[in-house]
């Protein structure tokens, strides 16, 4: 049992319309505890989730504030859809921090209950700032208007057992289990700085805790340097109408014509109720778009092994409603249950694995030349218990792993271990190592920004080969897809406020295969709107996937169907439905362009957010290595003749490699120019103080950072 | 030669909409096939004729994440 450190009553605030008015302010330092007026200013301008913490954020954090100094704040929001149970994938809590990868602003997203209850428990947002004395638990109980922080002695490390623990601890009863959700982090982010965070929910038919992460930009290492163990959440009484909504009729009347889409053709479409994200892996494979053994192809034949399939029939429980959070029908929040691991601290031990999504198959599979679903489950597993960031754990480890396939490094600089492709069991091995925080672990939790910097230093390593195929780009590891032939994407992942991360814009299919956007006008329109459209479900506290994982079925009449217009529409009358205001499509963009400017400002405060910040690696943009030339020479030879005039038959293998890499980075820069005209930013990447303005985002302290750079 | 998503693409004898979504190897499920701007509905696939010069968009929907 815990010690209490300070105990702090509260009288919940009211909800009105999505917002409670309140947020709470946490210094686990000085155990000060501080309730905070939620202004009109925030949410006009910020409107709420990732908007609200960037702001908290802004204020808490000087321009040299480092992640590890107390200061820096971790913040959460739910935002004012968030925790709504009429329609699908609405419980997301929206995460910011100075990220350790990066040294400016990153915003993450999990599911689980965690931001809903902490709304329903009087808070629109949460701010932890300090360092504690000793390692802590903070409890909120929303019922009773009760903050508690309590040391952490005798409490496990890592997530599987740690929040099992805090949730009897803390729950009334068995039935109350599903009303506590706890936020943890792992034994590894102790040793590494892509530490995640797990939020948690408790699945009464399997009787187990379960998990979604926020797991970009290393929160969860911040969480353990703030010596946080966990924050846990209490709240008893969801009902439908929590967040005393303008217009409840309006939004039970969407939620049920969603629920019948999902019903009657998810079978037909995606199938995220059978397997969720990873449905995707054969068509990736098949388009080129799989990211094999460090991204140097897009696919390989081995893929079937590794097929939803293989996962459905032999690992995934199905026929469970698979919801993280009240009301969602996609429910592709899958599990592998009973699943014994073989190696570890844990070995022999039967679990309930949560996923594999999507970026897991890819990630920790062929990225890494693992085909072997077992093993792809197994390093799932131990990545969400020691709380690795598990896409920054696999395109690092796939770097790491060219970097000793191409000789760069020895198996002696990795402490021994065999890290060559495919090599499943020294990858288990180098996760248990980040968890004890021995051997080459620490090392590797560096993540490839630094880790090129120790190889060349330390072992000789080529630079220039390690800034090609070391794919980061702001300090942030790429996610999951080979991108090279889609220009549109390179600019999704580089022209980016965080890093390379998928939840800004996926246009591979839109550029790459469909070619409705072919010239850079139409690439910077695109890199616009669903940069911003993406920004608004982190202002809402609301999941992506229902937006377009399962479109209605008329949606082909549409004039822009990859907008899904009666989906976006949905979510305006929903926000117009819990708010009481009436906004249009339009509206929505400039609310995401607020925040979105807002948060290209705070980089540029931090020191980053220019042009030679948003550059990607070359590996993102072509063809490092004859290899990869050669794996698709006819359609590099192709774009040779067709786009640069060229008569490939009379140049050698290198020539050909120079010249396609000088065409495509001139495309990248004239991509660069259209995308920053068309946000309203300067040739540097800088917004215009007429673009703020315009936007209503001018406001002093902002204008006060722009100014220094125009 | 007909064209696909703007680019040329070789014609045969009895090429139907299936018959070029395997040779494009057009596997994604979430797309919407038009051929000279008419819709072609996934249960006609299998049967609609695609002739010489038509222009066939096979828009695969934005998805990922
Ligand atoms: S769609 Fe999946 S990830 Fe999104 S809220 Fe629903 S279950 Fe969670």
């Amino acid at each position: 049992m815990g010690r209490i450190l300070k105990s702090y009553n509260y009288e919940p605030g009211k909800i009105f319309r999505g917002y409670t008015g309140k947020s709470l302010y946490i210094n686990v330092g000085d155990l000060r505890i501080e309730e905070k007026e939620v202004t009109q200013l925030m949410k006009d301008k910020f409107i709420g989730g990732k908007g609200f913490d960037l702001y908290y954020l802004w204020k808490a954090v000087k321009p040299e504030t480092q992640w590890n100094d107390p200061e820096n704040e971790i913040v959460m929001s739910c935002g004012p859809l968030g925790g709504i149970t009429q329609y699908s994938g609405t419980g997301k809590t929206l995460v910011a921090a100075i990220s350790p990868m990066t040294d400016i602003p990153v915003d993450s997203n999990a599911g689980g209950y965690f931001g809903p209850l902490l709304k329903f428990s009087g808070w629109d947002a949460l701010e932890l700032q300090g360092k504690a004395e000793q390692e802590i638990v903070v409890f909120i109980d929303g019922n009773k208007g009760l903050i508690q922080i309590e040391t952490a002695e005798g409490l496990a490390e890592d997530s599987h057992i740690l929040a099992e623990e805090l949730t009897r601890k803390y729950a009334e009863d068995e039935k109350d289990m599903v009303n506590v959700s706890v936020v943890s982090a792992g034994s590894a982010a102790r040793h590494i700085l892509y530490g995640m965070l797990n939020f948690s929910f408790y699945d009464p038919r399997r009787k187990t805790v379960r998990f979604k992460q926020a797991a970009r930009g290393g929160l969860g290492t911040i969480l353990l340097d703030k010596k946080i163990k966990a924050l846990v959440v209490r709240f008893k009484g969801i009902n439908p109408n929590l967040n005393d909504v303008a217009d409840i009729g309006l939004i039970n009347k969407i939620g049920v014509k969603y629920h019948k889409e999902m019903r009657d053709l998810d079978e037909k479409q995606n199938g995220m109720r059978k397997i969720g994200t990873a449905n995707t892996i054969l068509v990736m494979n098949k388009y080129d778009l799989l990211p094999t053994r460090n991204f140097q192809t897009g696919g390989d034949p081995e893929a079937v092994k590794i097929s939803p399939q293989v996962f459905i029939e032999n690992f995934l429980t199905q026929g469970i409603h698979d919801g993280c959070w009240y009301g969602c029908t996609m429910s592709c929040a899958k599990t592998a249950d009973h699943f014994k691991l073989l190696t570890g601290p844990y070995k022999g031990e039967c679990v309930t694995v949560d996923g594999p999504e999507y970026e897991c198959v890819a990630g920790l599979g062929s990225n890494l030349g693992v085909f072997d679903p077992q093993a792809i489950l197994e390093e799932n597993f131990y990545c969400d218990t020691y709380g690795i960031d598990l896409i920054s754990f696999a395109t690092c480890i796939a770097f790491i792993m060219e970097c000793y396939q191409r000789g760069q490094i020895s198996q002696e600089d990795m402490g021994g271990l065999d890290l060559r492709f495919g090599n499943h069991e020294a990858v288990l091995e180098l996760m248990h190592q980040m968890s004890r925080g021995e051997g080459f672990g620490p090392m590797a939790g560096l993540g490839i920004r630094k880790l090129k910097k120790v190889f060349a230093e330390k072992f000789g390593a080529d630079p220039q080969l390690l800034q090609d195929i070391g794919m980061e780009s702001k300090g942030l590891e790429y996610s999951e897809y080979c991108h090279k032939e889609s220009l549109a994407q390179q600019g999704g992942f580089a022209l980016t406020n965080k890093g390379p991360q998928h939840d800004e814009a996926w246009l591979i299919f839109m550029d790459m295969v469909n070619n409705q956007i072919p010239s850079f006008e139409e690439k910077a329109e695109a890199l616009h709107y669903y940069p911003m459209f993406r920004t608004w479900f982190g202002l809402m506290g609301l999941c992506k996937l229902p937006w377009n994982d399962i479109v209605p079925a008329d949606n082909h009449l549409t004039d822009i169907p990859a907008r899904v217009p009666e989906h976006v529409q949905n979510y305006v009358d929903i926000f117009n439905g819990v708010t009481g205001m009436q906004i249009d499509k339009a509206e929505l963009i400039r609310q995401s362009e607020r925040v979105y400017n807002f948060q290209r400002v705070f980089n540029l405060r931090m020191g980053s957010g220019l042009r030679q910040h948003d550059k990607p690696p070359y590996r993102s943009m072509g063809p490092v290595s004859r290899e990869e030339y050669e794996s698709r020479q006819d359609l590099y030879d192709k774009q040779l003749r067709e786009k640069q005039g060229l008569d490939p038959e009379k140049m050698n293998l290198d020539e050909k490699i120079a010249v396609t890499r000088k065409y495509r980075e001139q495309q990248f820069e004239l991509l660069t120019d259209a995308v920053y005209k068309r946000r309203g930013w300067t040739k540097q990447g800088v917004p215009t103080l007429e673009h703020l303005a315009e936007l209503g985002m001018d406001l002093p302290e902002v204008v006060e950072v722009v100014k220094q750079y125009l | 030669m007909i064209i696909v998503n703007t680019q040329e693409h070789p014609w045969h004898e009895g090429m139907t909409v299936q018959v070029l979504l395997d040779e494009k190897g057009y596997i994604f499920r979430h797309i919407i096939v038009r051929v000279n701007g008419e819709y072609v509905a996934e249960e006609d696939w299998a049967r609609r004729m695609i002739r010489d010069g038509d222009d066939v968009v096979v828009l695969h929907l934005t998805a990922g994440g």
